[in-house]
């Protein structure tokens, strides 16, 4: 057992952990306050209204939100099972300071309108280019990294974050791709139900690689370690990983449905989601049955309880989206809050609470402590978090197949049976629990906020020696 | 030959290499390569002591 003299580079994953808990605050705070818009329609001030607002919100929770927390687990992940510092010199502290302002970048330009207008691709085409020399730098460095590991084997939370860095810059690079007509706006190259099938081509493996592989490299990192013991079945996180590459690039059609694409693309994508269950479901059952023959840790470990939780939402939003993809249900749930409601179980319960986890393990390692400033308060923020996604989702759920009914209900003779206006009318209870949901969502975070900056105060950072296992030699 | 074919090849193909990566995934060759990787989490300065060496029997 010998101990190398370089030490890992913990520093970019202090940066991108704390920006995580910050960004998290700024993302759900936009949410909070459209979802009082739509409660509340006299909140809709000036140029600050919901159209503007909502791309900010889904802008920042995904990306700066998710993205600092991919960062910050990826860097520490694959420094820990590769046995060797992060590879790249200056191009480490670029992918901070980049996303950063690709962020701020964000920020300034959605709320003025400046947009290219394609859902979760909004963002012009300078601030493109930004992301894609950030995300080249990110695939270099981690690559660098793990082709310089000192251990023989890729452990498999490498190979989730390395098809998410892989995937997401070749759909950001195919779908982003635009005539620029000046410096804040630019026409997508492709055009009518082509554009139309790119974008969600796009959109569905942005869910896929991004909020699903990312975050499952998260978890075959941190449920292993929080749990102390190894994952469930090396075997089945080998063949649940083919199976999502293999079948989430054919998924997009569903959210086409009815639509201008041809009929055959739509029963296509329908089939390849309905076949998605299974790889999904693998993943979710390796992470919580990794506890088997350990529950009781369960009881008293918040750090657990969110990760397992967050399992249990991944569990549930991949049943229900295979689900909604089914043409027929789909019918029913197209443009309704269903479609919100079925987002937020996932980005609230899955990826949300799998992020806080890990970093409720992350942060006192990173600040030279033993455990978080209040061990109690992270509890809280877990009861709290849960209480409002399930009070996020239901309210959603009810919402949204109401919406479904009345927009289909005909009178005998043909005619629509309520005017738009009459589903407006009923679903405001509904978007006012959505609203305390997101409410309580947040105040979670805010706790988080203040344990993480207690948790900081008066820690010693350490640079921690890169660790090589005894057998192993570089 | 159009270009459906080749779609069509391409497709099977795609299975075929799937099915070949769960058999290979499941056979015993793989087993102890397996065991040593999912161990990779706990060889590290905080955990010496700990579960390094123990594998779900499956």
């Amino acid at each position: 057992m010998s101990v190398a003299k370089t030490t890992y580079n913990d520093k970019v994953v202090r940066q991108f952990a704390v920006m995580t808990v910050i960004w998290g605050i700024v993302g759900m705070l936009v949410g909070v306050i459209i979802a009082a818009q739509l409660v509340w329609p006299e909140l809709n001030m000036g140029f600050l209204h919901f159209g503007r607002l909502r791309p900010l919100h889904t802008n920042a929770v995904i990306f700066a939100f998710g993205g600092c927390a991919l960062f910050a687990t990826s860097y520490w992940c694959v420094q820990r099972t590769s046995h060797a510092r992060l590879w790249g010199g200056p191009l480490v502290p670029f992918t901070f300071w980049g996303w950063q302002i690709v962020i701020l970048l964000a920020a300034i330009t959605l709320p003025l309108g400046i947009t290219q207008s394609k859902e979760y691709a909004e963002l012009e085409w300078p601030i493109d280019i930004l992301i894609t020399l950030v995300w080249v730098s990110y695939a270099i460095v981690f690559f660098g990294t793990i082709a310089k590991r000192t251990v023989s084997h890729i452990y498999v939370a490498n190979w989730f974050f390395g098809a998410f860095i892989i995937a997401v810059a070749l759909l950001h690079l195919v779908n982003s791709a635009a005539v620029p007509v000046s410096l804040t706006k630019s026409y997508s190259v492709y055009s009518g139900v082509q554009d139309a099938m790119i974008q969600w081509w796009y959109g569905h493996n942005a869910v896929g690689f991004f909020l699903t592989a990312g975050f499952l490299g998260m978890m075959y990192y941190f449920v292993p370690k929080q749990a102390g013991r190894p994952v469930y079945s090396y075997r089945l996180s080998v063949v649940h990983f083919w199976a999502l590459i293999f079948t989430y690039m054919w998924a997009g059609p569903h959210h086409l449905h009815y639509t201008a694409l041809p009929d055959w693309t739509q029963s296509v994508g329908m089939v390849f989601s309905l076949i998605l269950l299974a790889p999904s479901w693998g993943g979710m059952i390796n992470g919580i049955m990794t506890l088997s023959g350990a529950w009781h840790k369960l009881r008293d470990d918040p750090i657990l309880k969110f990760l397992i939780t967050s399992l249990s939402f991944y569990g549930m939003s991949t049943f229900e989206g295979p689900m909604m993809a089914i043409k027929t249900v789909n019918a029913l749930s197209h443009y309704t809050d269903w479609t919100v409601g079925h987002v937020h179980s996932g980005a609230l319960g899955w990826v949300a609470m799998v992020s806080i986890g890990s970093l409720y393990y992350l942060l006192p390692k990173l600040f030279g402590k033993t455990e978080m400033y209040s061990t109690k308060l992270v509890t809280t923020h877990f009861w709290i978090a849960t209480i409002g996604t399930v009070l996020y989702i239901a309210s959603m759920w009810i919402a949204g197949v109401m919406q479904g009914l009345m927009w289909r209900a005909v009178n005998t003779d043909g005619t629509l049976a309520y005017s738009f206006v009459e589903s407006v009318k009923g679903s405001y209870p509904f978007w006012a629990i959505r609203w305390l949901g997101g409410v309580l969502f947040l105040s979670g975070m805010l706790i988080m906020a203040y344990n993480m900056f207690k948790t900081m105060a008066g820690g010693k950072i350490q640079d921690i020696p890169v660790f090589v296992p005894a057998g192993h030699h570089a | 030959m159009d270009i459906n074919d080749l779609r069509s090849i391409v497709t099977v193909a795609g299975l075929v290499c799937f099915l070949a990566i769960v058999w290979w995934a499941y056979g015993k060759g793989s087993k102890k390569g397996f065991d040593e990787a999912a161990n990779l989490p706990f060889a590290e300065h905080d955990d010496r002591d700990a579960v390094s060496g123990t594998s779900h029997p499956r």
